[in-house]
């Protein structure tokens, strides 16, 4: 048991709201108004604390409510905000407040949930800050005694073009990569975008999903006077020092690469040990509560998990394992090392904890106990270096509503401005785009530019350096709508998606925010899952501007709405203030993690055709199209090309306004997605989103194929030999019904590549279609057939007018044999993307051309091409 | 117990090899790296994952651990030792397998599905396996490109050691086949007796079609009829228990495993 009872001691511990004790305790000199100015606090916050200690706080005092106070721990500008949020729903299990959401899984089983971002430290070393990212939101699951089943990410960099963006985005992946792989949990999915808004300030999101029995999850408490507080983990280094004050908590400006002394250092390898110990620790039911030492340090945990029993607690950091010998209190307080954690437990479970931790070769040592007094009382040795009310740090922060301003409103483009706008510089590469709109580009050419533009093209050279299928539950990889991962030892799986489009949110922050939304949970419901909750990281410049607090209320109240209306709660989320550097600030960018469950994993769908003669269905908000705006060069609304990709690459001036969302409609089609997945009825399923109905049509042709890619791709980046590989590339006969046969070509690229959302392209078995028929109906969800699959014999099934061809499975019962069941789609016959209306052809291509294009360019734009 | 699954501090696929194992009906449970008694397995597993965190260098520090000691003995005397990915680098380190493994080729940890050929379909790993049967597995890793000089090679295939290369969809080898970098393709090495094994992809993560192969199996069941082979020769009972291909060339392997070997623990 850890120290007390020195006489200095007693002579300390009088009660703090005695302003007789006007005396300092040690800890470094007694601060003012100026040292708190250079914390990062305000003068009124300073004068907060005095009141509060009724005293001055010391310099380690100071330091710790600066770091407990700061934006990124006490979400000081954002808990007005956050509070509108719905957080309760029949699945929620633990909402906000814990170090992770948690829903119902069913069979006593509770999913924990959360996104965390590492933005600015990911800016300044891009390898050790996403890696400690990724580390912290592991610990977050663990800490809640789940175990890690599977990790995201959403990445956010500035063109590729320049060197910096290619080696920020090589170390981001680098640094991912090498803490997952190395805890054994796999990264399943995520989603990147690339703007030249980020170029001076990346975003690092990593979210985590792990499981626990709902019975058995950990909190962050120190109940029970008297008992052991237990420190395990690394040893206390001086990194991380103000890693939430100043680096995640300030705007970064051009010396903000010289904070990298503030960056953590991440050891993958000890936290592997600390997760399996904290686990067989929980599992053994030895504990009494939890808490990382991951932000603040153990300033943090120490209050935390005080003011959460309304207990004190008093610790000795001169027991705590230290990197150097001559820290200080306050570096020790401070310290944001990576991999410790701080357990509370009863006394005589002490010996049966510390057994576990010499199992797994940590070090692990009692620093104090649990006190009745309500204050965290910290001693080095014999003397007290700090004594402040827990409650104080943890919870009484400061809250503030700042002033914002509306964002402003964009007009939506009119056809005039497409048919008179420039046509943007070829600038993600891909074909040559030249020439204006007045003669306009073939809508094969606007789709290889799109395929082809590293936002929306295969991020496989990413994914493929994590690893995706250590613990054998990954059911659907990444590069499909959502990564499906099964539940071990049941047939249920969970599906989890991060969605936002930070253009979309750029041009209405609201609408984007609610959109973001939408298209997480739809995306769930495209495998088939039934979305249950949603977690958020929300990334936005200083709050401290009225426009960019604005974008921030803005966007939390368009999340709301639309979690109201999908009837999806949100247990928890993460606010990352101060992304901008030197002058602007990044698109204001919610990210939206989904969590959808299935009740049979093998039933899950996936995004990519999967069998020639299979009939295509668009489901949802396809309404006829242009079929009522029938002159050429009349003024019509956009039909969802505002801020569309299309619109980006080809119109870049005119961004026109976010396209509409019916969140009443985008209810009914998840509920058919789910509905149709239950019954067997789909054998794929894909989310119209980033480059609207064609792209979302041609990655359906490759989804299949990518999944089963196995050639190595050259390190030039291109892609050889894909010819001979084997891979079932599908193509598609597809006729769009209502199209106006006099379309103009700004109705035909809002048909092709409108962002409109709420609608997915399916694909069904001929004998099964009048099923999905009615089931569509029956939910009212528009539905409407537009043609079928094809494969290598794409002549002969054109010929044909009867059902497909016979072949086993065409119940779809036995999806996972249909594959190999397609013949390689090589050669003369190779597969194509037909795509007719109003009677003439739109769009006719071949499927392996348009492959290469999306497959490689990522890779090839990596190596500066 | 038949088959223990050796695992270290960092080692992150224990549970998965001990799953698969069960899979095919063997009883599997896992052997902590300080255990030193293995004389109730009738076959180890070296799991995958970063034991030691592969500082210095994969594998480099596990084969100081003490179970290292105690499987050497049980290889000299007769054992059987699969090491999948980091278990392959912790053979090799040790010495129980020739050659070392470097960095991919391209240097970067690479996570995907392959395919490979199975060149010696007569190793308690692949007897399951037709004689150039091509297996779809996934890998996941850093440091797997195999490397040994080139009369190193060659004794190797003299000595028919490659158990198994990377391939195309037809069995046909191209260096774009080739994930890591490995000389002469080859995917899975043993050593000269057959009886110890390495290959860096995953057989235990791809036992089900749901989970995008179940070539796996193929591996496994070869182990599986290799211990029912062990028992059936022990207890002096005709080979034709275990039904399969190969089975002359089994028969040659199991005396040849058996040779100087003490008891064999037969209970389950």
């Amino acid at each position: 048991m850890s120290n007390t009872g020195s006489n200095v001691v007693e002579a300390l511990t009088a009660p703090l709201s005695d302003t007789a004790q006007a005396t300092p305790i040690a800890g470094g000199a007694v601060a003012d108004e100026t040292s708190a100015v250079e914390h990062g606090m305000t003068a009124e916050e300073f004068a907060r604390i005095c009141h509060i200690l009724g005293r001055s706080p010391n310099a380690t005092e100071l330091g710790m409510y600066s770091v407990m106070w700061s934006e990124h721990c006490s979400y000081k500008s954002s808990k007005v905000h956050l509070r509108t949020l719905p957080t309760d729903g029949p699945a929620v299990l633990l909402g906000p407040g814990e170090n992770a959401g948690a829903v119902d899984l069913g069979n006593g089983l509770a999913g924990v949930f959360k996104v965390e971002s590492h933005n600015h430290p990911s800016y300044i070393e891009p390898y050790q800050g996403a890696a400690t990212g990724v580390g912290g939101i592991l610990r977050d699951i663990f800490t809640m005694g789940a175990r890690p089943l599977a990790l995201l990410n959403s990445l956010r960099f500035g063109l590729l073009q320049t060197a910096k963006n290619r080696f920020l985005l090589e170390g981001v992946v680098g640094g991912i990569a090498g803490y997952g792989n190395c805890m054994g949990v796999p990264t399943v999915g995520g989603e990147v975008y690339f703007d030249s808004s980020y170029d001076h300030n990346p975003l690092v999101n990593v979210m985590c999903f792990g499981v626990v029995a709902a019975n058995d999850i950990v909190k962050a408490r120190a109940d029970g006077v008297g008992n052991p507080v237990i420190y395990v983990g690394a040893k206390t280094g001086r990194d991380g020092i103000y890693g939430v004050s100043l680096l995640a908590s300030a705007t970064f400006d051009a010396e903000a690469t010289e904070k990298r002394p503030a960056v953590q250092v991440g050891d993958p390898f000890t936290e592997k040990l600390l997760m399996e110990a904290c686990l067989e620790i929980c599992e053994r039911g030895l504990l009494v509560g939890m808490q990382d030492m991951g932000g603040a340090g153990l300033t943090c945990a120490t209050s935390e998990m005080a003011s959460n029993s309304g207990t004190g607690m008093e610790i000795d950091i001169a027991k705590v394992p230290r990197r150097e010998a001559d820290m200080s209190a306050y570096e020790v307080m401070l310290s944001e090392s990576q991999e410790r954690m701080m357990l509370v437990c009863e006394p005589d479970r002490l010996e049966q904890v510390l057994g576990v931790f010499d199992k797994w070769e940590l070090d692990a040592v009692v620093v104090g106990s649990v006190t009745d007094d309500g204050n965290v009382r910290v001693l080095e040795g014999g003397e007290l270096v700090a004594n402040v009310p827990a409650q104080s740090l943890a919870e009484e922060g400061p809250c503030y509503d700042r002033p914002f301003s509306p964002p402003a409103e964009h007009p939506e483009l009119r056809a005039s401005d497409l048919f008179t706008a420039p046509v943007a510089a070829d600038s993600q590469g891909g074909t040559d785009a030249g020439g204006s709109l007045d003669e306009p580009i073939a809508a094969v050419d606007v789709l290889l530019a799109l395929v082809a533009d590293p936002t929306l093209s295969s991020k496989r050279w990413i994914f493929q350096q994590y690893d995706q299928t250590v613990r054998f539950n990954t059911i659907q990889r990444p590069g499909g709508d959502a990564a499906v991962v099964r539940l071990e030892r049941t047939p249920r799986a969970v599906a989890l998606s991060l969605d936002g489009n930070p253009w979309f949110a750029g041009l209405d922050p609201r609408r984007g925010a609610a959109l973001a939304v939408a298209e997480a949970c739809r995306n769930v419901a495209c495998t088939g899952a039934q979305p249950l909750a949603i977690t958020n990281c929300l990334n936005f410049g200083s709050p401290e501007e009225p426009d960019r607090m604005g974008q921030f209320a803005a966007a939390v109240a368009g999340m709301s709405e639309a979690c109201r209306e999908l009837g999806v709660p949100v247990t928890g989320g993460n606010v990352s203030f101060y992304n901008e550097t030197v002058e602007l600030p990044i698109l204001p960018t919610p990210v939206i993690g989904a969590l959808g469950l299935l009740a049979d994993g093998a039933m899950s769908v996936p995004s990519g055709f999967q069998r020639p003669g299979d009939s295509v269905w668009l489901l949802g908000a396809f309404d006829g199209s242009s079929s009522e705006s029938a002159v050429a060069g009349e003024e019509i609304d956009d039909a969802g090309l505002g801020g569309s990709a299309y619109v980006r690459l080809f119109h870049e001036s005119r961004p026109g306004a976010v396209p509409g969302l019916d969140l009443g409609l985008e209810a009914r089609l998840q509920r058919l997605l789910v509905a149709a997945a239950a019954d067997g009825l789909l054998h794929s399923a894909h989310d119209c989103a980033d480059g609207g109905l064609a792209v979302a049509l041609a990655e359906c042709c490759f989804h299949g194929a990518d999944a089963e890619r196995t050639d190595a791709q050259q390190a030039s980046g291109v892609l050889e030999g894909i010819d001979d590989i084997g891979l079932s590339l599908l193509g598609a006969d597809l006729e769009l019904p209502g199209v106006n046969a006099h379309a103009n070509h700004v109705e035909i690229a809002a048909l092709l590549f409108g962002e409109r959302p709420t609608r997915v392209v399916a694909s069904v078995a001929r004998e099964q279609q009048a099923e999905l028929e009615r089931l569509a109906a029956e939910l009212e969800v528009p539905a409407v057939r537009i043609g079928h699959v094809t494969g290598v014999d794409a002549l002969e099934l054109e010929s044909s007018t009867g059902p497909g061809p016979a072949e086993p499975g065409s119940d779809g019962s036995d999806r996972s044999n249909t594959r190999s069941a397609a013949s390689p789609a090589c050669g003369p016959l190779a597969p194509r993307l037909t795509i007719r209306g109003g009677g003439s052809g739109l769009l006719d291509h071949s499927c392996n051309d348009l492959y290469r294009a999306w497959a490689s360019s990522l890779a090839a734009a990596m190596e500066g091409k | 117990m038949s088959v223990g699954v050796v695992y270290y501090p960092g080692s992150n696929c224990e549970q998965d090899a001990v799953h698969a194992a069960r899979l095919v009906g063997l009883e599997a449970g896992t052997v902590w790296h300080r255990d030193t008694d293995l004389s109730r397995y009738e076959a180890l597993i070296i799991a995958g994952g970063f034991s030691y965190g592969d500082h210095l260098r994969a594998g480099a520090l596990a084969r100081f651990s003490p179970v290292m000691g105690a499987m050497e003995r049980y290889v000299a005397d007769g054992g059987m030792v699969l090491g999948i990915c980091n278990g392959f680098q912790v053979l090799v380190e040790a010495g129980l397998l020739p050659g070392a493994l470097m960095p991919n080729a391209g240097l970067k940890f690479r996570c995907q599905d392959l395919l490979m050929r199975v060149e010696r379909n007569d190793l308690p790993y692949t007897r399951a396996c037709a004689e150039g049967q091509v297996l779809r597995l996934n890998m996941a890793h850093y440091e797997g490109c195999f490397y040994v000089d080139e009369l190193t090679a060659q004794r190797l295939e003299k000595n028919g050691q490659i158990a198994m290369r990377f391939c195309g969809p037809r069995g046909e080898r191209a260096s774009r086949f080739n994930p890591n970098g490995s000389v002469n393709d080859i995917a899975a090495v043993s050593d000269e007796s057959g009886r110890v094994m390495g290959l860096m992809p995953h057989p235990e993560r791809c036992m089900e079609p749901a989970l995008g192969s179940d070539d796996g199996r193929y591996i496994f069941n070869s182990l599986r009829e290799a211990i029912v082979a062990r028992r059936s020769i022990s207890d002096e009972q005709p080979l034709a228990s275990a039904a399969g291909t190969g089975q002359a060339s089994l028969a040659q392997q199991t005396q040849q495993v058996l040779q100087g070997e003490p008891e064999v623990a037969l209970d389950v």
